[in-house]
């Protein structure tokens, strides 16, 4: 039996290990948090999946369409479309583990609408469904961890990959954080499911791990990094000081409707501001998809109404979205988590009054870039050891921190479903992959240099006594990154921000290493990630800066319109000692030619 | 000059007072460290522990490390950022400093090791999730059709108890769960009372009733009803634990007529 390293216990994560246990393998599963608590629990509306049973006609064949079509057309075709007919058997595996969806009165499973679809083909479980679904992964990890056939790293940061002479992945390093103890662990391929880079924006959606800390060290050991300027800005977060809170899409699928006042700078309650005067701009410019549309266009559509029509409420960046024409008991059976989130967190009660919310940075399509290997007949070659490899061998990623199935703009409720696919996936893939290699046992030298290499590094932050606070240069990035690279870009402006980029990582060597302590210091990890949330922003500005046309999330007023001619292309991004380096390669549209991505 | 002329908005310039209680490492002696942060608009707890971190003195302008918290997903729905705060256990991220008297205190966990600071070790807790079989035991994860139909209502009792993050507050506010008695504590418990109801689950109770059946299970509850009423979920833990004790009851019925009847009115002995 074979051994292998996961890196992240969210629902990607945990999805491989139980399907490798499954197969008779051993699991080392690494996570910072205990797996239960990883980011997957933030996802609240639902998992997609063409189960049909709606009487709609829905089918995995619209599902692929939908999802290709939402991204923009960039996303790999072949891969989508093995997942969008995956999804309903998904489904179905998470219902008998027990997953509390919600059901209709016939005790089947409910379904609700979603962005960018006109179907109902989102199972949900009230609104804290990735909480839900990471339960009950982590409950079936618990079995196979009592079994002894997984075993946790919990409290474990992954700092790199031990590759070896001839270049591939043998093992990963990683440091205790407790102890601070840096160690090495062979294993028969690395697997990262580590989720995505969203504290590199100030008030992300994300949680305080996902610095995508991980995923940019293997980037800099030379993984290419695939579609890094593909940003997702969710249209509607609550306010928060230390971060933006997620609105889920479920509000607007359940009803929920979006307006700003008709007159600039009326300052009314919401309440006392009457039907006729006010301005439902996505109904009116969308009438087919409505509320519904994807949320690169709702997040440009609301950028517009508040900034280039200076219509925000109370002058912000911030529109209403209002619930309160829909009975209570719906509301609280549909929406209750969020509802209650948003009631804690600013005191008002959505159900009485209409919700006050922004754009966030809320999702990385971009990703580590990976294979596949397709058939004659558009599906994947399931037991291919291609199948969500890196370029660096014996390395796999899956999950939000692969790159290959959202394109240039995720549809809300696929995320759920592609942590989960790729996790299936992933499992045949090392297996054949280990079948394939056939590599001798890697010589301890390589580990051991590696050990020696974090060991060092570590050691010499710890010893920085410069002026720089490590927490307030990562608030100038975000800041930066907020600015410059979200919904609406602007060459001259990315331009100053890779100069700014620079300055940053120029700072970084001045910054004072602020906890003395030799035990669980959180600032000498985190100037570490910081590092790598610098090296990763840089991607991120030069594939936005490179890519001069407007596709999905990536918007550009200067080239307003998609250039197949020209983009029809994922970025490729290289790690070089002299900066990130682009390269374009053609993307598979194989199965559905490019057409215009309409929703009106 | 009458105070009631001066303008009161230079004198109140708002702050934030905090007391918090650290520990540098496992064993080492505890101690009150104070803070005084600017007042923002919109903070949390979270919020000020950042604000620490940003600028690491404490009240006396004494440079310290900054103080050391697990938090991860700060919506309250990762159960992370469990602390002590005002004498109540709860998240950190949905304990907004407008609605808290100050000075705020901040505590770890007191049911739990310590690591550092506001970091505890929760293991325990996990360790109880097995113990109880917290799972449904599938056969596979093949596609072998949909599960068990289960009526709304149903779905949406056990999306009630679904919904507990393994935060420990309930194990802190619980006067029976401690590090000297063998009590399991009311979020195992909970869950063990969830799986007893799926319809796929409940095929192994016998399994998981005796784990609650002995010595630190369901009898051990002194229904104090502490747990209920800090579960930042609002999840009936009381009354999971009164369904569970009457499940266990029914259990101990069933063993005594499988083993132990038969043999009393039967033949000789074997």
């Amino acid at each position: 039996m074979s051994k292998y390293i996961i890196v992240g216990g969210g629902l990607a994560g945990l999805m491989a290990s139980i399907k490798l246990a499954e197969g008779g393998h051993d699991v080392m599963l690494f996570s910072i948090v205990p797996v239960k608590r990883s980011h997957s629990v933030c996802a609240q509306g639902g998992i997609n999946a063409a189960v049909n049973i709606k009487g709609e006609d829905d089918s995995p064949e619209i599902h692929t369409f939908d999802t290709i079509k939402g991204g923009d057309f960039l996303a790999q075709q072949p891969p989508v479309k093995e997942m969008c007919y995956a999804a309903p058997g998904i489904i179905y595996m998470l219902d008998r583990m027990g997953v509390a969806f919600s059901r209709t009165a016939e005790g089947n499973l409910d379904f609700r609408r979603f962005g960018g679809t006109l179907h109902h083909r989102t199972a949900f479980a009230g609104a804290t469904t990735g909480q839900q679904l990471l339960y009950a992964l982590d409950e079936q990890t618990r079995r196979w961890e009592a079994e002894g056939k997984v075993k946790k790293y919990e409290g474990w940061e992954a700092l790199s990959v031990v590759k070896d002479e001839a270049g591939n992945c043998r093992g990963l390093c990683a440091v205790h954080l407790s102890s601070m103890r840096v160690q090495t662990f062979a294993a028969d391929a690395v697997i990262l499911a580590s989720g995505g880079p969203g504290q590199i924006y100030r008030q992300s959606t994300h949680s305080m791990v996902n610095t995508g800390a991980i995923v940019s060290s293997v980037f800099q050991q030379g993984a290419a990094y695939g579609n890094p300027e593909m940003i997702q800005i969710h249209p509607t977060a609550i306010p928060g000081n230390d971060k933006l809170r997620l609105m889920s899409e479920s509000a607007r699928g359940e009803g929920g409707r979006v307006w700003v006042p008709k007159r600039k700078g009326d300052n009314r309650d919401p309440k006392e501001i009457p039907e006729a005067e006010r301005w439902y701009f996505l109904e009116e410019k969308y009438p087919r998809f409505k509320n519904l549309v994807p949320r690169d266009v709702a997040s440009r559509e609301i950028y517009h109404a508040a900034v280039d029509l200076g219509m925000g409420v109370g002058g912000n960046l911030m529109v209403y979205l209002d619930l309160t024409h829909i009975d209570k008991a719906t509301l609280n059976r549909k929406l209750g988590g969020i509802l209650e989130i948003y009631e804690k967190f600013t005191g008002e009660d959505p159900r009485e009054v209409p919700m006050k919310i922004f754009p966030a940075m809320h999702y990385s399509m971009g990703g580590l870039w990976v294979d596949y290997e397709a058939k004659a007949d558009g599906f994947l070659n399931r037991n291919s050891p291609r199948n969500q490899q890196t370029t660096i061998p014996g390395l796999y990623a899956i999950g939000e921190c692969d790159y290959q199935y959202h394109g240039a703009n995720r549809l809300g409720a696929n995320s759920l479903l592609s942590c989960i696919f790729s996790g299936q996936l992933v499992a045949p893939a090392v297996g054949a992959y280990t079948k394939a290699s056939k590599l001798a046992e890697a010589s301890a030298g390589v580990f051991e240099a590696e050990r020696k290499r974090w060991e060092d590094r570590l050691d010499g932050i710890g010893r920085m006594q410069g002026k720089e606070n490590p927490y307030a240069l990562h608030r100038e990035l975000g800041a930066l990154m907020v600015e410059n690279v979200s919904i609406v870009r602007d060459n001259d402006k990315l331009r100053a921000a890779l100069v700014k980029i620079q300055e940053l990582k120029a700072r970084w060597s001045d910054i004072a290493c602020v906890d003395e302590s030799g035990w669980y210091n959180h600032p000498k990890l985190f100037i570490n990630q910081l590092w790598n949330m610098l090296a990763q922003a840089e991607a991120i500005t030069v594939g936005a800066l490179e890519r001069d046309e407007s596709r999905g999330a990536h918007y550009k007023p200067a080239f307003p319109n998609r250039d197949d001619d020209k983009f029809m292309k994922t970025t490729i991004a290289h790690w070089t000692p002299q900066g990130v380096k682009l390269a374009y390669e053609e993307v598979n549209t194989s199965l559905y030619k490019p057409v215009a991505r309409k929703y009106d | 000059m009458t105070l009631t002329t001066l303008p009161l908005t230079v004198t109140m310039a708002k702050s934030i007072e905090l007391r918090i209680f650290r520990q540098d490492g496992e064993d080492s002696a505890p101690y009150w460290d104070e803070f005084s942060l600017p007042w923002q608009e919109n903070m949390n707890v979270i919020a000020c522990l950042m604000e620490i971190q940003m600028h690491p003195v404490n009240k006396a302008g004494k440079r310290i490390n900054p103080v050391v918290w697990e938090s991860n997903c700060l919506e309250e729905v990762c159960g992370a950022c469990s602390m002590v705060i005002n004498g109540m256990p709860r998240q950190a991220c949905s304990a907004l400093v407008d609605k808290l008297a100050q000075p705020i205190s901040i505590a770890p966990l007191s049911k739990f090791k310590t690591v550092r600071d506001l970091v505890v070790d929760r293991q325990p807790m996990f360790n109880a999730l097995t113990k109880v079989k917290a799972w449904v035991p599938i056969d596979g994860t093949y596609d072998l059709g949909p599960g068990p139909k289960i009526s709304p209502a149903d779905a949406e009792r056990m999306y009630d108890f679904a919904r507990c993050m393994t935060c420990g507050c309930c194990m802190e506010a619980c006067p029976q769960f401690n590090a000297n008695s063998p009590f399991i504590g009311p979020a195992p418990l909970g869950q063990a009372n969830l799986f007893s109801q799926h319809p796929t689950a409940s095929m192994n109770n016998d399994e998981r009733l005796a784990a609650v059946m002995g010595v630190g299970g369901v009898a051990d509850c002194g229904k104090a009803q502490n747990c209920a009423k800090v579960c930042p979920k609002e999840i009936p833990l009381t009354e999971a634990i009164a369904e569970l004790g009457r499940e266990t009851t029914k259990q101990l019925v069933k063993d005594l007529l499988a083993k132990g009847a038969p043999r009393s009115f039967g033949g000789p002995a074997a």
